[in-house]
């Protein structure tokens, strides 16, 4: 008996090790024999990662994904997407459970460094908002003294809350709940004065409410939120993948390449776009994968400005402006390293 | 030629592979090292990836500032003030207590009530009774804390609309709000005259109980007791000059200021547990009252004793023994529940610590391994502590 109970406990924890030693291994080889990417993602806020009513991911960090298994795979569908609450992310990545995480997280200091992450850059530039009842009659997040708010744990938004009433000396209680979905319930059912998350989110979540219309957004941002995906930090191989997928859908926006021109755009005469699409050099072999890999991904995908409309843009329901999502050479912050 | 047996079984000469006292040393042996070789390689394997994946560990994040705010706090702790991630800690850690100390009361009295109820030859109440420990022992205590929380939540009014309730006190979906009390310096005079007051009436109680066993005189130690604890404070209080005045709620912009909220989440909480432990403890004491035998009350009835004294004397002190050990994983078992509180956004210690802590310091490990420690002990606390009074109640043999 004893000799039997010996040998689960070896057999459990035998297994624990071998598990924890393979996510040492390269994780591009790893997704490959896998035939499928892990992708962490929202439990659903519309605009970013949420299954539509056929069951379809579908958002801005979702195309995201897509991307990379288009990159890959060339075939767009083979992403596992595995819904994750904020404060379970982080873990999940840790633990090899995911093999990215495109999930609206903010890009910080500490997650870099000592969370064992690594941000690959920024897929949407966000900043903090309040959204409140119209009846209060408040229109300025400075006049939410005395007021309770409700957020998401385990969020940046939850320390920016603090910072910001410290900063303007404004008394507060927060109310904080495991996942969006609590949150926007609790608000909607009047617990809190206030509902704080990226302005991107209120958009969205404002969509779940009862009565959309008796809430207004106020118009302070109090913070920076640039929002990006994040990858485990000691694959610097797969951290390159998944920058460069990211800067290719932004590369294809800036040289005018879309789903709909690519196949005229293949037979361009531009070095940019020859060096970009695959038709000159063998750019994507320096990164694990084959020379036409952006134009895999944008065939199956499309480019960065493609997805925003899309998903987030005027084709949504959110019809939220580029502002500074748009490209360097349209005003806006989106900047990408050229191919070469 | 055959050997005898008493040639291969000298003793000393048997070979010592056959002895089963060594061979028992030797598997226990080599299962302890087993095991400590298996604890020690998995730690080693812990701390190896997670150097390996540039995670950062060690128990340093103690005293750096938390920097998010929690509403429900028995102690002092805000962004403001540079609260660290130790205090947040605590923060989390009394509030489990609380729920569950608060939690172990009104399950316990609930309970004992509901038990009784359904051994009740009153066809309604013992029906009742059924219904209840059925009805609630049989739903998800998830989905039953849901329930509590959007039914103390949903049907009150907001906070410009509070109800008044008299003597100053609101309800409304933020919580209940009551005046809070404030204690004059000479109050601690009162404080002091209570416990002066326990301890008088627990010096006359034994004094009492001598004087029955020598005299067979009974004194109505109950009632002066009660006196005796709530008229000397009473007395005292007045003496000093009533040290007590209340701050009132007002109506401010969005909720009412001052005064002492109770949170919606922590009545919901509270509620949850305590109700659905109690269906537990009912079928607990149940069982123990019906464990004593029908022929203790024929025999306490033959001697003259009333029914009441025949509970008090005879039921329940049997009844007891059957009673606690199944009482204590009740109360284990309430305590662990209150970690559903994340549920809710009740800041218990899984909420604040596990929850927000673990993400902002992404330290998982050490975390984890802190809560698991806590719960550890306070359920090893709580065992020790029913052990003993399991001790004082269990039967002793002459």
């Amino acid at each position: 008996m004893k000799k039997l109970v010996a040998a689960a406990i070896a057999a459990g924890l035998g297994l624990a090790i071998s598990a924890t030693a393979a996510s040492a291994q390269a994780t591009l080889a790893q997704v490959k024999q896998r035939g499928m990417l892990n992708c962490g993602s929202n439990t659903g806020l519309a605009g970013f990662g949420v299954p539509d009513a056929q069951g379809t991911w579908k958002g801005l960090d979702v195309d995201y994904c897509r991307a990379i298994a288009a990159a890959i795979f060339n075939d767009a569908s083979k992403v596992k997407f595995i819904p994750l609450s904020a404060k379970d992310r982080f873990t999940a990545l840790q633990s090899g459970e995911i093999d990215v995480l495109v999930r609206n997280s903010t890009w910080t200091m500490t997650r870099d460094a000592s969370l064992g992450l690594l941000f690959t850059g920024i897929n949407y530039y966000d900043g903090q908002g309040f959204m409140v009842r119209k009846k209060l009659g408040v229109n300025s997040a400075l006049q939410l003294s005395g007021a309770s708010v409700c957020t998401q744990q385990g969020t940046t938004t939850e320390l920016n809350l603090a910072d910001y009433f410290r900063a303007n000396n404004l008394k507060y209680e927060v109310v904080a709940f495991a996942t969006s979905d609590e949150t926007v319930k609790a608000y909607d059912s009047g617990r809190c004065d206030a509902f704080t998350t990226d302005a991107s989110g209120l958009y969205a979540e404002r969509l779940k409410l009862t009565n959309p219309d008796e809430h207004i957004v106020l118009p302070e941002i109090i913070s920076k939120e640039p929002l990006g995906p994040s990858v485990r930090n000691n694959d610097p191989q797969w951290f390159n993948l998944v920058k460069w997928v990211g800067f290719a859908m932004l590369n294809a926006e800036e040289l005018g390449v879309t789903k709909a021109n690519l196949d005229a755009q293949l037979k361009s005469e531009n070095p940019e776009v020859k060096r970009l699409l695959g038709t000159e050099g063998k750019f994507g072999e320096q990164i694990g994968l084959t020379p036409d890999w952006a134009a895999r991904i944008v065939k199956l995908v499309g480019n960065y400005g493609e997805s925003f409309e899309a998903n987030v843009g005027q084709g949504s329901l959110l019809k939220i402006a580029r502002g500074q999502n748009a490209l360097w050479t349209k005003g806006g912050l989106q900047y990408a390293p050229p191919v070469r | 030629m055959a050997s005898t047996p008493s040639d291969a079984r000298e003793p000393g000469r048997a070979s010592l592979l056959y002895d089963p006292k060594i061979r028992g040393y030797f598997y226990q042996i080599a299962l302890l090292a087993i095991v400590g070789f298996l604890i020690w390689s998995a730690a080693s394997n812990a701390i190896e990836n997670l150097r390996a994946q540039k995670i950062a560990s060690g128990f340093g994040f103690w005293h750096n500032p938390a920097g998010f705010d929690v509403n429900q706090k028995l102690i002092p702790f805000s962004a403001s003030s540079g609260s660290t991630y130790g205090q947040a800690f605590l923060v989390g850690l009394l509030n489990t207590l609380l729920v569950a100390a608060l939690g172990i009361v009104f399950a316990t009295v609930l309970g004992f009530l509901v038990g009784v109820g359904r051994l009740s030859h009153n066809w309604v109440v013992a029906k009742l009774a059924t219904i209840y420990v059925e009805v609630i022992r049989n739903l998800p205590l998830l989905l039953q804390l849901f329930f509590w929380y959007n039914a103390v939540l949903k049907p009150l009014p907001d906070a410009r609309n509070s109800i008044h309730l008299p003597g100053s006190i609101y309800l409304n979906n933020r919580g209940i709000i009551l005046p809070s009390p404030q204690f004059g310096p000479a109050f601690e005079v009162v404080v002091i005259a209570f416990l002066i007051a326990v301890a008088a009436a627990i010096a006359f109680f034994i004094w009492a109980r001598g004087q029955q066993a020598k005299t067979g005189r009974q004194y109505h130690n109950g009632w002066i007791s009660l006196a005796l604890v709530l008229g000397v404070p009473l007395v005292v209080f007045f003496l000093v000059g009533q040290p007590l005045s209340f701050d009132y709620p007002q109506q401010g912009r969005f909720n009412l200021t001052g005064g002492m909220q109770i949170f919606p989440e922590f009545v919901a909480l509270l509620v949850g547990l305590s109700t659905y432990t109690a269906a537990f403890i009912a079928e607990v004491v149940r069982a123990g009252i019906l464990a004593v035998s029908k022929g203790q009350t024929e025999a306490a009835n033959a001697l003259g004793l009333r029914s009441g004294p025949t509970l008090k004397l005879v039921v329940i002190p049997q009844a007891m023994r059957v009673i606690i050990p199944p009482l204590t994983s009740q109360y284990l078992n309430l305590t662990k529940n209150s970690s559903l509180a994340v549920a809710i956004g009740y800041p218990d210690l899984v909420q604040v610590f596990t929850g927000t802590v673990l993400n902002q310091t992404g330290q998982a490990v050490e975390v984890v391994a802190i809560t698991m420690a806590v719960y550890l002990t306070i359920s090893l606390v709580t065992s020790f502590f029913m052990n003993i009074y399991n001790k004082r109640m269990a039967l002793v043999e002459r």
